[in-house]
Parts: structure tokens; C-alpha cells; sequence
């Protein structure tokens, strides 16, 4: 019988890692996502499965032991808030380069600058075009629910070593401090040694006799072998385009308007469709679950239905710019930052102005 | 004894040290990285650790010391070594982890997370080579650079109220708690070298006993980065370097 649990979005990821067989998280204090850590902290995992927490003396060191730990086979993770991730965005494209997997959990406040400790969705950029220097991506996740943000610390490490890539988990900061109910996984155990020869052959385990030693870097001078480890991660990332696009349709078929919105927004924006179809106009509600790689071609499906496309997000306008490259760019958008959450009838006011 | 002779393998009395690859090292005549990769090398034979040891490269001239070593090893970011090696050996607490970093990545870019690794007294071993000066970048100031020492970003001197003092890290590392062995040696004649090598043998062993960070600083040379030859490199560390930089254990428990 699946355990039933009421709990905060931070505090279950703790535990879905504990439960995943994660093998160790490294983090540094930031809030609103604190409490992943002290969750941790409280929960002593090392003596119930030996995974490792560590608290950092910053997120540029914590990024950098995630680095260490994924380069030797483990499963692991960090979280961090905007600021925090900001300064982990060398260590990032280093994984992304060096091709290593790890879980990266952000859970979004208001920025630019330090900002503010209310929710947002201003580092949809930060997150889904790169981040760091250099061609790369990450697959971005974005949970709408506690028992997604649960789901995706299974699904995060998974895909991480799936394709040897940093994912990201991209939570605004209302899904991560907000408590719901929530079905928690199963316990299982973390790799042992051989799980890990097998599914990380890449890993260092120390050399094989009759073996030459394994090293794992992100230089490459000579260019055209740098060229072709930007090739490799091209290839990567179409294979993601093509098999690990997710999304959730909500009445759009039938819909006149679409709302595409993700996280919490979307959760408001379904109120939205409801209040609109109470007053006769057709709306749906398109999330995006993977914010990389991007449900394009379901949007392009719908928009040769001859919808109409709104892009709804707690940011200046982000993640319409690739709304706008999927369909074209007649696509309204309505946002607010700072840590301001839009009502359901401020948005129902933007649809009317639609119709 | 005729050359002839002296060359047929039953007389050898040296041999190279099977960890190290058999490749030419991309290295400027006169520095000490070689010595130290060579010294590392046959320490991990001696102690018969090859398939346990795990190393920890940096960003600066010794960037592709994996080329040499024939061990794992992972190229970290800049000055983030101890980081990445605190994780590994967490994680992987049957492996002999080491870290092996320039001044510039270790004392300057790197010095919170040198910091508090040893302050955590993670069991890793730790080879800081200090000669003084950014070498890959082309011979720029490092915090360990001397007062009145010429660089590029220096070219009229080291100035303090310009630029600030030498750095004297290993001492500031001696006094964290989480470090059992902190130790400043040099490679510049074979009794330094010889010195040098117990000192890294000792650290080694040490994460055997899993007793705390151990720190080799090995004062080195940069002949191409100071602009004198070997010869004069050597002379010019002992007579400048040594003072500010004195060798010898400064922490062994």
C-alpha cells in the first residue's frame, strides 16, 4: 500500500531522494528552498541508506562536489534558489560538457539582483537556453504539484543518466513551499558497485588492471575535437526534442484560446478556463512539463486548429519567446514579477481583451 | 662497466614508474610539475593503491596531468578541486582521493574551498604547487607571488599597497583542526626530491588511517614565467622563495 502523506514540496523532494536511492546532496542555505536540506539534516539518511548530505560553504562548492560525486558513477544532487544558481552555472556547463548526471532543484524567487524572497518565474532563460557559457542545455522539468515535485527527483535522475546530462527541476517558489498531499514512492536501494559499472561505464571506479585508466574532463583545445563533443551534444539533445517532450493538454482541442502557462501559473490559468467557459468563452490550458526540450509541435498542432495563443508566466516575458518561435508571433502575453502572483480575474480580464 | 653493457635491462638499478604513461610531457625544461607528477606516481605504485586512487586535476599548466598519471582522474574547474574531491571521497570512502593545484587555483581563485576541505578535514590528499606565479596564462601575479617580483600584470614589482602581500596559505592551513599533516618541501636537488617524496608517501598513508586532510606544498620553479633558465630558476627560488617560504613540517600528528 503506497504511503499517503501531507507535506511541503521542499520537504518531499528530501524524501523522494532518500527514497530514490540518491546517493548524496550537497547544498548551501538559500530560501525559499531551505528546507530540502534540513529535511535531509533531520532524516539522517547516511544511517538508513548511506547517502551523504553535506552542507557546502557555498553553491559554487556545491555544484563542484556534485561534479566530483557524479564523475564517480554516484547519483547526485543539489538545490539552490535563483541567486544560488546564478553562481552555479560554471559548474553546470562543466557537467554539461563533461557530460555528467545530476539533479539540480531550483526553486525560483524574484530577481534580478538578490531580489526578493516571493515566487517567480524569471530564470525560465537562465534555465532552458544554457545558463552558462558554451552550446548546451539541460532537460528542464517543471513541476506543478508536490506530487510532481516528488515524481521528478526519480524522473530528474533517470533522464541525468540516461543521457549523461544535468536536469534541472525549475519550481517557482509557491509549488515548493506550498503543502498538499502527496503519494510517496517506494523505498529502493542506492546502486552498489556493480549497478554502477553497469549503468555508469563511463564512471571513475579507480583503474582496471589490463584497462587503461578513465578520465573525465571538459578541455579540449584541439578544435576540431571540441567540435566534435559539440556535435555529440547536439545529437543529444535533438534525441531529447524528439522522445522526452512532456506536456499536460488541458481542453485545448476544443478551445478557441489557449493559455500556455507552467508550474503554479497553470494550476491558476485552469481556474481561468473554467471562470471563461462559465461566461462562453472556449479556453484551454496548455503546460508544458518539459520547459527543454519544448512541446513545439503540440503547440504547432494547435495552432493549425486556428487558435489563438496566450503566454501567462511570473516573469517579464520568457517563456513566450519560444511560444512565439513555435507558432508564430501573434502570441499575447501577460506576466508579473517581483514576487507578485496574478489573480484568476486579472488573467480572465487579458483573455476577454482576446476575443 | 662498457655502455654496452650497462644499458641491458638486467642492470638497471632505476626504473620508470609503471603509473606514469609513456609519453612525452608537455612541460618547459626546469619545472617541477614532471618531478611531482613523477614522485605521485611511484608513491601510488609503491603503495600498491593504482586501482584505488582517484585524482583531482586543476585548471592552470598541470590541466592535463591526466595525460601522464595512469590513474582516474577528473579535470575540476578553477580552484574547485577540494571541492570535487570532498564529494568523491565521500562517496567513495575505499579510495585514495588527491587533489594536485598551482598557487593561482589553490590560493587565489580556490581559497574558500581549500579552506574549508580541510577544515572538514576531508581524508584527501592535498599537492599545492607553489612557484609563485600564474604559468599557463603566461606569467601574470599569483598570490604567492613575492614583494618587488616581476610579472606581467607586476611589471614594475610586486607593490604591497598595489597589490597586496604574498599569501602564506600553508601556514593559515596548518591551524584548521581538520588537517593531520601540513608539510612544505621542495624538488630542486635529490635530497629535496627524496624529502619530497616520503612527504607524499606519508600523506597517502594517511588517508589510509583516515586522519584528516594531508597538505604537501612543494615550492617550485618556473623558469619560463620568471624568464631565467633552469639553473638560474633554481638559484633564483632558493635565494628568494625559501625565506618567505620556509621548508619543513608544519603540522604532523
Amino acid at each position: 500500500m503506497a504511503e499517503i502523506a501531507l507535506m511541503k514540496g521542499n520537504e518531499v523532494v528530501a524524501e523522494a531522494a532518500i527514497r530514490y536511492g540518491c546517493d548524496g546532496y550537497f547544498g548551501y542555505p538559500i530560501t525559499p528552498q531551505s528546507e530540502i536540506m534540513e529535511t535531509l539534516m533531520l532524516r539522517k539518511p547516511w544511517e538508513e541508506t548511506g547517502m551523504v548530505v553535506l552542507q557546502a560553504e557555498s553553491e559554487l562548492a556545491s555544484i563542484n562536489m556534485v561534479y566530483g560525486g557524479a564523475s564517480s558513477g554516484k547519483r547526485v544532487m543539489t538545490s539552490s534558489s535563483s541567486p544560488g544558481i546564478s553562481l552555479m552555472q560554471e559548474g553546470l556547463t562543466y557537467m554539461a560538457a563533461a557530460e555528467l548526471p545530476c539533479l539540480v532543484v531550483n526553486v525560483m524567487r524574484g530577481g534580478p539582483g538578490l531580489g526578493t524572497i516571493g515566487p517567480s518565474q524569471g530564470d525560465y532563460f537562465q534555465a532552458v537556453k544554457g545558463g552558462g557559457h558554451g552550446d548546451y542545455n539541460m532537460i528542464v522539468l517543471a513541476p506543478a504539484s508536490v506530487q510532481e515535485m516528488n515524481d521528478f527527483v526519480g524522473l530528474g535522475f533517470d533522464l541525468a543518466f540516461k543521457y549523461r546530462t544535468p536536469v534541472m527541476m525549475l519550481v517557482d517558489g509557491i509549488v515548493g513551499q506550498m503543502m498538499e498531499k502527496v503519494t510517496l514512492g517506494d523505498f529502493k536501494p542506492r546502486w552498489t558497485n556493480e549497478q554502477i559499472e553497469q549503468n555508469a561505464p563511463w564512471a571513475l571506479r579507480g583503474k582496471k588492471s589490463g584497462e587503461p585508466a578513465k578520465y573525465i574532463t571538459s578541455c579540449f583545445l584541439d578544435l576540431s575535437q571540441l567540435e566534435g563533443v559539440n556535435e555529440r551534444l547536439q545529437a543529444k539533445y535533438k534525441v531529447m526534442k524528439e522522445q522526452e517532450v512532456r506536456f499536460v493538454n488541458n481542453s485545448c482541442d476544443d478551445a478557441d484560446i489557449v493559455i500556455v502557462a507552467y508550474g503554479s501559473v497553470a494550476r491558476i490559468c485552469r481556474k481561468v478556463a473554467q471562470l471563461a467557459r462559465e461566461e462562453g468563452i472556449k479556453v484551454g490550458v496548455l503546460r508544458p512539463i518539459t520547459l527543454f526540450p519544448f512541446p513545439t509541435v503540440e503547440l504547432q498542432r494547435l495552432a493549425a486548429m486556428g487558435k489563438k495563443f496566450i503566454s501567462v508566466e511570473l516573469s517579464a516575458g520568457q517563456m513566450v519567446e519560444d511560444v512565439r518561435l513555435a507558432v508564430g508571433n501573434d502570441v499575447q502575453f501577460y506576466g508579473r514579477t517581483g514576487g507578485i502572483v496574478p489573480t484568476p480575474e486579472e488573467i480572465l480580464e487579458q483573455i476577454k481583451k482576446m476575443v | 662497466m662498457e655502455t654496452n653493457e650497462i644499458i641491458k635491462p638486467e642492470n638497471l638499478v632505476v626504473g620508470r614508474t609503471s603509473v606514469l604513461k609513456e609519453c612525452p610531457m608537455h612541460y618547459c625544461p626546469g619545472c617541477t610539475h614532471g618531478v611531482v607528477h613523477k614522485l605521485i606516481a611511484e608513491v601510488v605504485e609503491e603503495l600498491g593503491i593504482q586501482d584505488a586512487t582517484i585524482g583531482v586535476c586543476p585548471v592552470g599548466c598541470s590541466v592535463f596531468m591526466y595525460n601522464y598519471m595512469d590513474v582516474d582522474m577528473v579535470e575540476a574547474a578553477h580552484g574547485r578541486a577540494p571541492a570535487v574531491a570532498t564529494a568523491i571521497s565521500r562517496l567513495n570512502p575505499d579510495k585514495y582521493v588527491f587533489t594536485y593545484q598551482g598557487d593561482g587555483d589553490m590560493a587565489s581563485i580556490g581559497c574558500a574551498e581549500i579552506m574549508h576541505a580541510c577544515n572538514r578535514g576531508e581524508n584527501i590528499v592535498v599537492v599545492f604547487i607553489n612557484n609563485a606565479i600564474y604559468g599557463m596564462t603566461g606569467g601574470q601575479m599569483a598570490p604567492t607571488t613575492l614583494l618587488g617580483q616581476i610579472t606581467a600584470t607586476t611589471p614594475y614589482g610586486r607593490e604591497p599597497k598595489l597589490h597586496g602581500y604574498p599569501l602564506q596559505i600553508t601556514e593559515l592551513i596548518a591551524q584548521l583542526p581538520g588537517t593531520c599533516y601540513v608539510t612544505r618541501q621542495s624538488a630542486d636537488t635529490p635530497a629535496a626530491i627524496r624529502k619530497t617524496k616520503a612527504a607524499l608517501k606519508k600523506a597517502f598513508q594517511n588517508t589510509r588511517r583516515g586522519a584528516g586532510t594531508s597538505y604537501v606544498e612543494v615550492v617550485g620553479t618556473c623558469a619560463s614565467g620568471w624568464k631565467l633558465s633552469p639553473e638560474e630558476a633554481n638559484n633564483w627560488m632558493r635565494t628568494n622563495m625559501f625565506d618567505k617560504y620556509p621548508l619543513g613540517d608544519l603540522k604532523d600528528i
